[in-house]
């Protein structure tokens, strides 16, 4: 039994091993992160002063469509995975994920469909150009002719994300040392279980409605159409339906890293560990009855309009829970600030920015004032970059030294981290100001009056992307040397992946260790 | 490693968690948009009106009069001329009322028609019944042809006292590519 990796690219190809596909999963969503990143710097580019120089208006929709598509499926959620691969058998004293073969599958479906997505900018017409939501009619009546292989790509990353959650949802319910108990799990563990449940809630809706545009658009079906008695508005409602669960989908896992990452650094356990599980639940129930809050505008009856605001508004109590739990955990603790404790700070902060201008538009009636402007997309970037994007990052430095038993260059990595929070802070607020004065999203020309703030945004946006190339080479430079890392790491840290030695062994707890 | 006693539950619960995907996939295609549509039907949701309308017994509520205003649009490409005959007229509920609208095909094709209605304010959607509409069928028009579109309706007796004014809008589509079969039986 005790064998190590296969050599050379089979090793990678034909690879059934948690930590292998984790490792793969994490390079290949950073590869996303960073083509992602260069859309999104087209976009700022072109946007650093009005007018238009850079790019014609046709392929800054298709930078924007692409930035949005790429960050959401091909870098965050990717990355999700594979922290869960690499840490959740190590988390609950499993040897692997319960279906090895599946999750191989799962990985490797993933940059053929990205390779068809990112090859439809090549084809005439142009790449997908309808913003992320991919809204009908823009998408179906109006659609480059590249919008079918755009649909498949869907439809396969689809795919891919439901296997994924099979396997960890299999993994975690079956394959838990003997002592583990549900409530004896990692906050990480519980956080992904629940995800797993909301990805195989919603991400078979979103294979549901591009099946659908599929439909419209070549065998002469009007779920979209009013012509033929559809409704583009019943688009919003099944998007929206899947959309709203998605977007906590890439926020609960970053929840349960931040849960992990604040108690070591401040040296006191969790506070609230059951609290944090019940308001988990309750955001993903939370989640299936919000959705038409993205969609206020579109002509809702007034009771629709106050059940979503409300229901909206709610969302803030178990949300609320959480960033209590992390502030009185860091309470009068014997606080450092490591790398990945500045990460899991800022993200508290900054995600709680981006929570309260949910709060704003949440508020109906306000939100036809903000519906469709920079606002909406200061305060999704604040809720992502921060908490999706810092939480993975926090996460790499926090367990690198466990995957590859080398120390990361802390110098280095606190460099990354201030100049990522500076240049995230000089992109995205800025876009606070211009939307409530009214600039529109998803336009590559703007009024004068937005030209200071856009172009403050605009060197940000080069600062941040910066700080990833210095956060590359950081990672790389670990795991070719450095000082050697312990088998704990970090002072007393919890949880049973720092009892095993670094780097993690290619096979981990073949034999199931006890939890007490 | 292979355990039977530890592979059957992990099988289970896997097939258990694909029916459920299965079933998510289906709820999405087959059950959401006749929902959605009986839910718009039921509440006048986007001001979509219900199918034809069977004439019942009524008293004529004489005591008040609500204005029925006619507005059209042409969807985009749509080239056609397209106006109701008058714009708007004073109706008492309860009574049915006919009026007509006037389509000319301005092209030197053969063009097929449909006419989607959409009533506001939304809660009056549900009070405004069509007894008969050219919006139940397609409407196949030869070159330059003109056509009489009949619409009878009736506002009904139980709407909503604070409705005085009752918007139904159309929207013409131009569906040739799908019904070109009825051009061949239309009149020249």
């Amino acid at each position: 039994m005790a064998h190590g990796p296969a050599t050379g690219l089979s090793r990678w190809l034909f690879t059934t091993n948690h930590k292998d596909i984790g490792t793969l999963y994490l390079w290949f969503s950073f590869a996303m992160f960073m083509l992602g990143g260069v859309f999104a710097l087209v976009v700022r580019a072109e946007l650093f002063e009005p007018g238009l120089q850079i790019v014609d208006p046709e392929f800054f929709n298709q930078m924007t469509t692409m930035h949005g598509l790429i960050m959401v499926f091909g870098a965050v959620m990717p990355a999700f995975v594979g922290l869960a691969n690499w840490m959740v058998p190590m988390m609950i004293g499993a040897p692997d994920m319960a279906l090895p073969r599946m999750n191989n599958w799962s990985f490797w479906i993933l940059p053929f469909a990205f390779a068809m997505l990112v090859s439809t900018l090549f084809m005439e017409g142009g790449g997908p150009n309808f913003g992320w939501t991919f809204y009908a009619p823009l998408s179906t009546t109006y659609a480059p002719p590249s919008v079918t292989f755009f649909i498949f790509a869907i439809h396969i990353m689809g795919a891919s994300s439901i296997m994924g959650a099979i396997n960890i949802i299999a993994t975690i319910l079956n394959m838990r040392a003997p002592g583990m108990t549900l409530m004896k799990m990692p906050l990480f563990v519980w956080t992904w279980l629940i995800t797993a449940y909301l990805l195989i809630a919603v991400m078979p809706v979103l294979a549901g409605v591009v099946t659908m545009m599929l439909m419209d658009i070549h065998f002469g079906t009007s779920f979209f159409d009013a012509a033929g008695g559809g409704d583009p508005v019943l688009f919003q409602h099944i998007f929206w339906f899947f959309g709203h669960p998605e977007v906590y989908i890439m926020i609960l896992p970053a929840f349960g890293i931040v849960s992990a990452i604040i108690p070591t650094f401040a040296r006191k356990p969790l506070f609230g560990y059951a609290s944090m599980v019940y308001a988990t639940a309750s955001i993903a129930f939370l989640s299936f009855i919000v959705w038409a809050h993205h969609m206020f505008t579109v002509g809702m009856p007034l009771a629709g309009e106050l059940f979503f605001m409300y229901a909206t508004m709610l969302i803030a109590v178990p949300t609320g829970v959480k960033v209590f739990n992390w502030v009185t955990t860091m309470f009068k603790g014997a606080m450092t600030f490591e790398t990945p404790m500045l990460f899991s700070i800022a993200f508290v902060i900054l995600f709680t920015i981006g929570g309260f201008s949910g709060l704003m538009l949440a508020i109906a009636p306000a939100d036809f004032q903000y519906h469709d402007t920079y606002f909406v997309v200061a305060h999704f970037h604040y809720v992502l970059v921060p908490g999706a994007i810092f939480s993975i990052t926090a996460a790499v430095y926090y367990w690198l030294p466990k995957w590859c038993g080398n120390m990361y260059n802390e110098t280095m990595g606190k460099t990354h981290f201030w100049m990522a929070f500076v240049g995230l802070n000089l992109t995205f607020f800025p876009m606070h100001f211009v939307g409530l004065a009214g600039m529109p999203r998803r336009i590559p020309d703007y009024a004068l009056q937005f030209a200071d703030f856009n172009m403050i945004a605009s060197c940000g946006a080069f600062l941040f992307g910066a700080a990833q190339v210095m956060f590359l080479f950081n990672v790389i430079a670990t795991i070719r040397g450095g000082k050697k890392a312990t088998a704990e790491v970090w002072e007393n840290p919890e949880g049973l992946e720092w009892t095993v030695a670094s780097p993690a062994p290619y096979h981990t707890f073949s034999v199931p260790p006890t939890v007490k | 490693m292979k355990q039977i006693s530890s592979a059957n539950p992990v099988t289970l619960l896997s097939l258990k968690l694909v029916a459920v995907a299965v079933s998510m996939f289906a709820f999405a295609i087959w059950v959401m948009p006749p929902l959605y549509d009986l839910f718009c039907e039921v509440t006048g949701l986007n001001g979509k009106t219900g199918g034809k309308y069977e004439a019942v017994e009524v008293k004529v509520d004489t005591s008040r009069e609500i204005t029925v205003q006619f507005v059209v649009t042409k969807n985009e490409s749509m080239p056609w001329g397209f106006k109701p005959r008058v714009g708007s007229i004073k109706v008492h509920p309860g009574e049915e009322v006919e009026m007509s609208y006037i389509a000319t095909n301005l092209t030197g094709n053969g063009m097929v028609a449909q006419a989607i209605p959409s009533v506001v304010p939304f809660k009056a959607a549900q009070y405004f019944h069509k007894t008969e509409c050219f919006c139940f069928n397609q409407q196949p028009l030869q070159p330059g042809a003109s056509a009489d579109l009949p619409l009878r309706f009736i506002v009904d007796q139980d709407v909503p006292k604070q409705v005085k004014t009752i918007t139904l809008s159309y929207t013409l589509f131009d569906v040739t590519e799908q019904k070109r079969d009825l051009l061949a039986s239309a009149a020249p």
